[in-house]
C-alpha cells in the first residue's frame, strides 16, 4: 500500500461540475473534511456548456407559478416515470438554491423591478428559467467554484478515478491516476459522492466533451449500485449539423424559448404536425395563437416548438427522413425572421458568436441548420429521493449521473436546478453519514495492485487495437443502432457489437509513456463507456414500448404495462442483467397536482 | 475534399522539446483542434492537448498559433494560411508540462488570494433587487472563460516570471473589477490591489484586451477604473462607498 500516494478525507466528491461543487460546499459546511476531484481543470466541467437557465418557480415573471406547477410539468415531461419524491423536492427547493447562488455573487438578468428575470422553455408552463443571456452554466460554475475556493475545500485537478474501493459492503475510497504524471493515487474516504455526469461520448453526434465517458456510472455499477431508466437517453433536438467537424455542438433551447421556430425545406413550421395527444390540450394549434402566447399566457397555449425535447427531436428526425430536411441533413431553426437583430444579440450572444465563428452564419439574418444531438442521461444510478444515497453504503450520487428525477425525459432547465438541489442534499447526507463511520478504512490486500496492473495493460507490447478507432466504432454503432428511433433487431446487433468491442479493448495498445497521454486515458475511459453503452442497449431491448427519450419503431406507442416500471440494470459477474421493477405509488395529494 | 495541412507542433516536456512536422489531412469547416484530433487518432496517439467544449466556452484549448495566443477550437483552418506550415506551441508564460499542456496553477493560486464576495443580508423576502443597467458591466466581466490567454500575453509576467509573485495579471484584474463593481459587494480590496496584486505594474498596453476571446475590454473597462479607484479614492472612503452603491466609477460608458 505504501507505494501509492494516498490521501485521506471524510468525504470525497468525484466530479466538479455543478453537482460536485455544490455537494462539496455543503459537505464542508457540515463539518466534513471534503475533497473534490476533477478530470479536467477546475471550472471546465460540462456545466459551463449549459446555456438556457435554471428552472425554479420563483414567480418573478408569472406570479401564478409555484412548486406545484413545476412538479406537474416535470412529471408530465418525464411521462410519469419520474421518482415523484425527487420531483417534489426539486420543485420545492429550486428557488432557494437560485437565491443562494445570487447571495454567493451570481448575477442573473433582471426584470424591470430588479428581480431575477425568467425565460420560457420547453415543457414549462410559465417563464421559469433564471438565466444570464445564454451562458447561465458558466455563471453557475464560476460562482460555485469561487465559493468553494473561499471555503478552503481541497481540490485535486486532472485526476481520473478508475475504481471505487470497498471495505466489505461499504465504500471506503477510490483509486485512480494523475493525468499529468500517469502515477497512481489512492483516496480513502468515509463517504463518496459521485457527480461525474453522463455518457454522451458513446454517440457520434454529441453535445458532450471528452470527459463524459460514464466513469461514475460504471464505478457505481461495479460497486453494486443499480442503474435505472438508462434506455431513456435524451437527444437534444437542436445541435449544430454543419460544418461536419462541429456536428453535435449544442444550440440552446433558449432560441425557441425566445421565439425561434423550426422550419423544413419548404419553410413550413412543421411542429404543428407533431403535437401528441398527451399534450394537445396545452399546445397551440395555430401559428397566431402560438405567437400570442409569448406575451399573453392566460388565453393562449404554448407553441409546439416548446414541446418537451423528446417530442421535438423525433419530429425533426421524421422531417429529415421524409426528405424535407436542410442541405446538411438537419432542419432550420429560424430566429432571424422572428426577432430583431439587437434582441437576438442581447438574448443569445453566445449562439450569435458560435455560429459566426464556427459556421460563418449570421443568425440575425439567416436560419441555423440544426439536428438532434446526444445530450443527457435521463436515467443513471438509482438513488433514494431524500438523501441521494445509492444501494451501496457510503456511496451517494447527484446530478446527471443519478437517475430518477427526470423519468423518461428531462425538461430543459431542470438540469441546472437538479445539480443545485441534489448536489446540496448529497453533500449534506454524505457528511452526516461520514460522521457515523469510525475506525480505519482498510483496502483488501492485493486490490490496488490488481487495479494498477489492469490500468497499465494498454502499454503491453502484445496489443494491436487503437483506442481512438475502437471509440469511433462504438460511436458509429450507438449512432446507428441505439439512436433516437430503435428496433429490437438493431439493439441486439448493438449489444453484440459492444461485446466484440469489449473483447478487442482487452487487446488495446497505446504508444508513448504514462505522462499526459490522451491515448492511454481514452483506453481506460473506454472500459466505462462500453459498460454504459451496453446498459443503454440492454435496457432499451426490454422496454417494448415508446416513452420519453426511448422510441421504438417496432413498438411505437406507450404501453400501460410499462407505465409503472423502471428498467433496472445490475451487474452479475461480468454480465449486465435487466429487470422491470415497479415504481412506488404516488401519494394522492401529489397525484391531484398532475391534473389541469 | 481532403487537403493536407503542414503542422509544426512543439513536443516535449519540462526538460525541453522541439517542433515536430506532421502532414495532416483536413476538410472544409474544420478548426485547428479538429486537425489535432485527427493527428492524435492517426499519427500521434500520445499528443498532449487540453480541450473540453470545442465551442469557445470552457477556455481549455489555449495555445500559441503562429505565435499568437488563441483558442484552438475557435481557430478555423480557413482563417490560416495553409500553404505555409502552421506552428502550434504551448503558452509561453506558463511552465510546460507536456506538449501543448502547461502548468497554469499560478492562476488557481491567485484565485485563492481574492477576498470573497460579501453581500449585505438578504431582504425579508429573500430577493435582492438590482437594476439591469447597474450590472451590465459586471456581467461583461463574468463572461471570462478563464482561458488565461490574457495572462499569457501580458509582458509583465511573460518576460519576467519572477513578477508572478507580485502581479495578479489581467484575468484577475477582471475578477477584482467584477467584485468591486458588483452592486451588492461590501468588501474593500483596494489596498490589496495596490500593495500585493501589482495593479501599478500594468502600463496599459492593451495586449490582453486584444487576445481576449470573449471580447472583454480588460484594459478600458476593468484595469483603468480599478487604477482610478485605487489612486484617486484611496483616502476617500465616502467616494468609494458611493461608487460601490452606484456601480459607477468608470469613465467609459
Ligand atoms: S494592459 Fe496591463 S495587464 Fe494588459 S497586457 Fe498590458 S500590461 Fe498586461
Ligand atoms: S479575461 Fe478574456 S483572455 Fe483573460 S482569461 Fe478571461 S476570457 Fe481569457
Ligand atoms: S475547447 Fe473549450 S474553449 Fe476550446
Amino acid at each position: 500500500m505504501a507505494e501509492y500516494e494516498t490521501h485521506e478525507h471524510d468525504v470525497l466528491v468525484i466530479g466538479a461540475g455543478g453537482a460536485g461543487l455544490r455537494a462539496a460546499i455543503e459537505s464542508s459546511a457540515h463539518g466534513a473534511d471534503t475533497a473534490l476531484i476533477c478530470k479536467s481543470l477546475l471550472g471546465k466541467a460540462h456545466t459551463v456548456m449549459a446555456e438556457g437557465g435554471i428552472a425554479a418557480a420563483l414567480g418573478n415573471v408569472w406570479p401564478d407559478d409555484n412548486w406545484k406547477v413545476h412538479f406537474r410539468d416535470t412529471m408530465r415531461g418525464g411521462k410519469l416515470l419520474n421518482n415523484w419524491r425527487m420531483a417534489q423536492i426539486h420543485a420545492q427547493e429550486a428557488p432557494d438554491r437560485v437565491l443562494e447562488l445570487e447571495e454567493w455573487g451570481a448575477l442573473f438578468d433582471r426584470t424591470k423591478d430588479g428581480l431575477i428575470l425568467q425565460r420560457d422553455f420547453g415543457g414549462h408552463r410559465y417563464a421559469r428559467l433564471a438565466h444570464v443571456g445564454d451562458r447561465t452554466g458558466l455563471e453557475m460554475i464560476r460562482t460555485l467554484q469561487q465559493h468553494a475556493v473561499h471555503k478552503g475545500i481541497t481540490v485535486y485537478m486532472e485526476c481520473t478515478l478508475v475504481s471505487l474501493l470497498k471495505d466489505g459492503d461499504r465504500v471506503c475510497g477510490a483509486f485512480g491516476y494523475w493525468r499529468e504524471s500517469g502515477k497512481f493515487v489512492v483516496f480513502k474516504a468515509k463517504a463518496v459522492v459521485l457527480a461525474t455526469g453522463g455518457i454522451g461520448k458513446a454517440w457520434e453526434f454529441t453535445s458532450n466533451s471528452w470527459e463524459y465517458t460514464g466513469d461514475g456510472v460504471a464505478m457505481a455499477l461495479e460497486a453494486g449500485a443499480d442503474l435505472i431508466d438508462m434506455e431513456c437517453y435524451q437527444f437534444h433536438p437542436t445541435g449544430m449539423v454543419w460544418p461536419h467537424s462541429v456536428r453535435g455542438i449544442l444550440v440552446t433551447e433558449s432560441v425557441r424559448g425566445d421565439g425561434g421556430v423550426l422550419r423544413n425545406s419548404s419553410g413550413r413550421r412543421f411542429m404543428f404536425d407533431y403535437i401528441p395527444e398527451f399534450f394537445k390540450k396545452e399546445t397551440a394549434d395555430s401559428e397566431a395563437e402560438a405567437d400570442r402566447w409569448y406575451t399573453e399566457k392566460k388565453n393562449n397555449r404554448r407553441p409546439p416548438e416548446l414541446l418537451p425535447r423528446d417530442e421535438v427531436a423525433r419530429a425533426i428526425n421524421s422531417e429529415v427522413k421524409a426528405g424535407r430536411g436542410s442541405p446538411h441533413g438537419g432542419v432550420f431553426l429560424d430566429i432571424a425572421t422572428r426577432r430583431d437583430p439587437e434582441t437576438i444579440k442581447r438574448r443569445l450572444p453566445s449562439m450569435y458568436h458560435q455560429f459566426k465563428e464556427l459556421a460563418d452564419v449570421d443568425i440575425t439574418t439567416t436560419p441555423m441548420e440544426i439536428g438532434p444531438t446526444a445530450h443527457y442521461m435521463n436515467g443513471g444510478v438509482r438513488v433514494d429521493g431524500e438523501g441521494s444515497a445509492t444501494a451501496v453504503p457510503g456511496l451517494f450520487a447527484a446530478g446527471e449521473v443519478a437517475g430518477g428525477l427526470h423519468g423518461a425525459n428531462r425538461l430543459g432547465g431542470n438540469s441546472l436546478s437538479d445539480l443545485l438541489v441534489f448536489g446540496r442534499r448529497a453533500g449534506a447526507y454524505a457528511a452526516d453519514y461520514a460522521k457515523s463511520v469510525k475506525g480505519p478504512l482498510p483496502v483488501a490486500a492485493g486490490r490496488l495492485e490488481a487495479l494498477a496492473r489492469e490500468a497499465l495493460a494498454p502499454f503491453d507490447p502484445g496489443g494491436t487495437e487503437n483506442p481512438y478507432l475502437l471509440h469511433q466504432e462504438l460511436q458509429r454503432t450507438m449512432q446507428s443502432d441505439v439512436g433516437i428511433i430503435r428496433t429490437e433487431h438493431e439493439l441486439r446487433r448493438a449489444v453484440e457489437k459492444i461485446g466484440e468491442l469489449r473483447a478487442r479493448l482487452k487487446r488495446v495498445r497505446v504508444e508513448g509513456h504514462r505522462q499526459f497521454n490522451p491515448g492511454w486515458h481514452l483506453a481506460l475511459d473506454l472500459r466505462s463507456l462500453l459498460v454504459c453503452a451496453e446498459a443503454v442497449a440492454r435496457a432499451a431491448i426490454e422496454r417494448k414500448e415508446s416513452r420519453g427519450g426511448h422510441a421504438r419503431d417496432d413498438h411505437p406507442k406507450p404501453d400501460p404495462a410499462f407505465a409503472k416500471v423502471n428498467m433496472v440494470v445490475r451487474k452479475d459477474g461480468e454480465a449486465l442483467r435487466v429487470s422491470a421493477e415497479p415504481i412506488g405509488e404516488m401519494p394522492a395529494e401529489l397525484k391531484a397536482l398532475l391534473e389541469g | 475534399m481532403a487537403r493536407v495541412a503542414k503542422l509544426r507542433i512543439w513536443r516535449g516536456d519540462a526538460s525541453g522539446g522541439q517542433l515536430h512536422d506532421y502532414d495532416v489531412p483536413w476538410e472544409e469547416g474544420m478548426v485547428l483542434l479538429d486537425v489535432l484530433h485527427v493527428l492524435q487518432a492517426t499519427q500521434a496517439g500520445d499528443l498532449a492537448v487540453r480541450w473540453n467544449c470545442k465551442a469557445g466556452k470552457c477556455g481549455s484549448c489555449s495555445a500559441e498559433v503562429n505565435g499568437k495566443p488563441r483558442l484552438m477550437c475557435m481557430t478555423r483552418m480557413s482563417s490560416l494560411d495553409t500553404t505555409q506550415p502552421i506552428t502550434v506551441a504551448p503558452m509561453k508564460t506558463f511552465p510546460v508540462m507536456r506538449d501543448l499542456v502547461t502548468d497554469v496553477s499560478f492562476n488557481f493560486e491567485m484565485a485563492k488570494r481574492v477576498p470573497a464576495f460579501k453581500p449585505p443580508p438578504r431582504p425579508p423576502d429573500g430577493k435582492y433587487r438590482m437594476m439591469q443597467e447597474d450590472i451590465d458591466r459586471v456581467q461583461e466581466f463574468h463572461k471570462c472563460i478563464e482561458c488565461f490567454l490574457c495572462q499569457d500575453v501580458c509582458h509583465v509576467i511573460r518576460d519576467h516570471p519572477e513578477n508572478k509573485k507580485v502581479f495578479a495579471g489581467p484575468r484577475f484584474f477582471v475578477r477584482y473589477a467584477a467584485l468591486e463593481m458588483h452592486p451588492l459587494d461590501t468588501n474593500d480590496r483596494r489596498e490589496l490591489l495596490k500593495e500585493q496584486m501589482g495593479l501599478g505594474m500594468c502600463n496599459i498596453t492593451k495586449c490582453c484586451t486584444e487576445v481576449c476571446p470573449e471580447g472583454i475590454k480588460i484594459t478600458d473597462n476593468a484595469i483603468i477604473p480599478l487604477k482610478e479607484r485605487v489612486v484617486d479614492e484611496f483616502f476617500d472612503p465616502v467616494r468609494w462607498v458611493w461608487s460601490k452603491v452606484t456601480g459607477g466609477g468608470s469613465k467609459e460608458g
